[in-house]
């Protein structure tokens, strides 16, 4: 049976391939943009508070900072104990027109070796990890000059 | 200028892995601080609990779990919660109630057992707690925050792993002369380098462990302090509990992303302004500081509370270290006791033994440690999900 393709947060990210955009939400009456999405108010203590709509996050940003995990984090971050542990990098990425930092998980095989800070990232879709019935979903960063 | 309160007496059980409940830890340094105050158990009018989560309910309802341990003597009781800021929420609360003249002297307890490795969030499937989330869909432990923030300085500020080293050898050294901490020897650079990297470009050495341990503080009011026999004593002066203001652009523990400064202009972190209210409170400035115990949950962050706190401008922080400025016998000595690189964190005791070490250096007391003509002091501070915490004190 195939298993299904599930995001691992509903509603954070939705589209294949170049359509693929982190979905937050946007204020109709300040403006202000918000992700992770508030779907309830406005959390700009100017406003007056208006609808909240989705709103694609810009696809690529600047690197404002990275590192790593070299232990295996705990649970509910989920792990194959029997396997050895592979690091994997984090990158909080600036984007510009959102004027917003946003930590993701950088594409497996790129390590913090391969980044700076300033460097350019795009979000691209990603498998956080697999089990028998689900493949979960994720976002991930890669740097624009890796191929895909 | 709010009034301000006395310290009568402090209190500590050291810092480890004791492997006992946190309920002895909190109990052991209550008795500590009252015998310090010179004062019975039944002479507190009031007694405030910093929380723990780690304890199951107790933790939830510390100051009545305090409470009961030290004998039921009818007590106003309040537990409060703030993660790392439960402490000064605690001091907080003890000084708002002796200033509303709902008691004369407070009793304020926080203590820990904490988890061998990395803090975890509660169980339990929550996809709507930030905690929850970080772990669950990045893998975001502490220690990856604070990798982070100290690669951002080393970009911005031109910070070395090298400086990071010196802030955990100064620590180090000072914590080797605090019977309380729980890592009493000196460590070199050599030492630091040699340890694994835990969150690029932070090595176990730069991070700060989980630990047991317990404070408490005894507080009172002026005119009492004056009517038990203290005319001089160690007196706090502000304590700041701010949040932060929209929007909040430094990527804070546990978030995953910042608030969007595109509708709003930010003015100035969060970590600033917890220190700017203090002062402001205090009616001081970082001049007249005669030195300060600042949260080093990493080596990188001390760096950074040196900037927050107006100890030097911004970017300066690894100059400040390198001559020498915050190390015993500097300017403006930083985390005398030994900080958290000596201590490791026990979440709701550790903003409570800050305040301990405001004190012993105020008293003049704290032996080989000591500050010359210490006179006042700042505990600085930041607890998850937007609690600033600062505490001055003078004498």
């Amino acid at each position: 049976m195939p298993r299904t393709r599930t995001p691992v947060v509903a509603g954070w990210f939705a589209g294949d391939g170049d359509d693929f955009r982190l979905l937050g939400t946007r204020c109709s009456t300040c403006a202000s943009v918000f992700f992770p999405r508030e779907d309830a108010h406005c959390r700009n203590p100017g406003c007056s508070g208006g609808d909240l709509e989705e709103f694609p996050l810009s696809r690529r940003g600047r690197v404002w900072s990275y590192t790593d995990s070299q232990y295996r984090p705990p649970s509910p971050y989920v792990t194959d104990p029997e396997l050895p542990w592979e690091p994997y990098a984090l990158i909080a990425v600036e984007l510009e027109s959102e004027r917003l930092v946003v930590l993701g998980q950088a594409v497996p095989g790129v390590t913090v070796a391969d980044l700076t800070v300033g460097m350019e990232v795009e979000a691209v879709p990603g498998v956080l990890h697999e089990d028998a019935e689900t493949i979960w979903t994720t976002w991930h960063w890669r740097p624009t000059g890796v191929a895909a | 200028m709010t009034d301000e309160v006395a310290v009568l007496g402090v209190g500590m059980h050291p810092w480890g892995k004791w492997g006992r409940g946190f309920v002895e830890y909190g109990v052991a340094a209550a008795r500590a601080a009252l015998a310090d105050a010179g004062l019975e158990w039944r002479d507190i009018g009031s007694i405030v609990g910093a929380d723990t989560v780690r304890g199951g309910y107790p933790g939830y309802v510390a100051g009545a779990t305090f409470a009961k341990a030290l004998g039921w003597q009818g007590a106003r009781v309040t537990s409060v919660y703030a993660a790392c800021a439960s402490g000064a929420q605690a001091v907080n609360t003890a000084r708002a109630q002796i200033l509303a003249g709902l008691a004369d002297v407070v009793l304020v307890v926080g203590a820990d057992a904490a988890p061998k490795g990395f803090f975890r969030p509660a169980g339990g499937d929550r996809p709507d707690d930030p905690d929850w989330l970080r772990f669950r869909v990045l893998g975001a432990t502490n220690p990856a925050y604070f990798g982070l923030y100290a690669r951002r300085r080393m970009a911005v500020h031109g910070d070395t792993p090298q400086d990071f080293a010196q802030v955990k050898v100064k620590n180090a050294a000072l914590g080797a002369l605090n019977p309380y901490a729980r890592y009493r020897k000196p460590v070199t650079a050599e030492e630091v380098a040699a340890s694994a990297v835990v969150a690029d470009p932070l090595r176990l050495l730069d991070i700060c462990a989980t630990s047991d341990g317990g404070a408490a503080l005894v507080l009172a009011g002026m005119e009492f302090a004056r009517r038990h026999g203290v005319t001089d004593p160690v007196r706090i002066r502000a304590v700041s509990t701010v949040t932060p203001r929209y929007p909040n652009t430094v990527l804070d523990l546990p978030d995953i992303a910042t608030d969007s400064a595109a509708a709003v202009p930010p003015e100035g972190t969060f970590r600033e302004s917890i220190a700017r209210a203090a002062y402001e409170e205090a009616g001081i400035g970082p001049e007249d500081l005669s030195f300060a115990e600042v949260y080093d949950l990493s080596t990188a962050l001390e760096l950074q509370w040196y900037e927050d706190l107006g100890l030097c401008g911004q970017g300066d922080a690894a100059k400040l270290l390198r001559e020498g400025s915050t190390a015993l016998g500097g300017r403006i000595p930083v985390n005398t006791s030994g900080g958290l690189a000596s201590f490791g964190e026990a979440v709701p005791a550790q903003a409570i033994a800050q305040v301990c070490e405001l004190t012993w250096q105020l008293r003049g007391g704290a032996g080989d440690r000591q500050v010359a003509g210490a006179r006042a002091g700042i505990a600085a501070n930041q607890g998850l999900f937007g609690h600033g915490s600062a505490v001055v004190a003078v004498r």
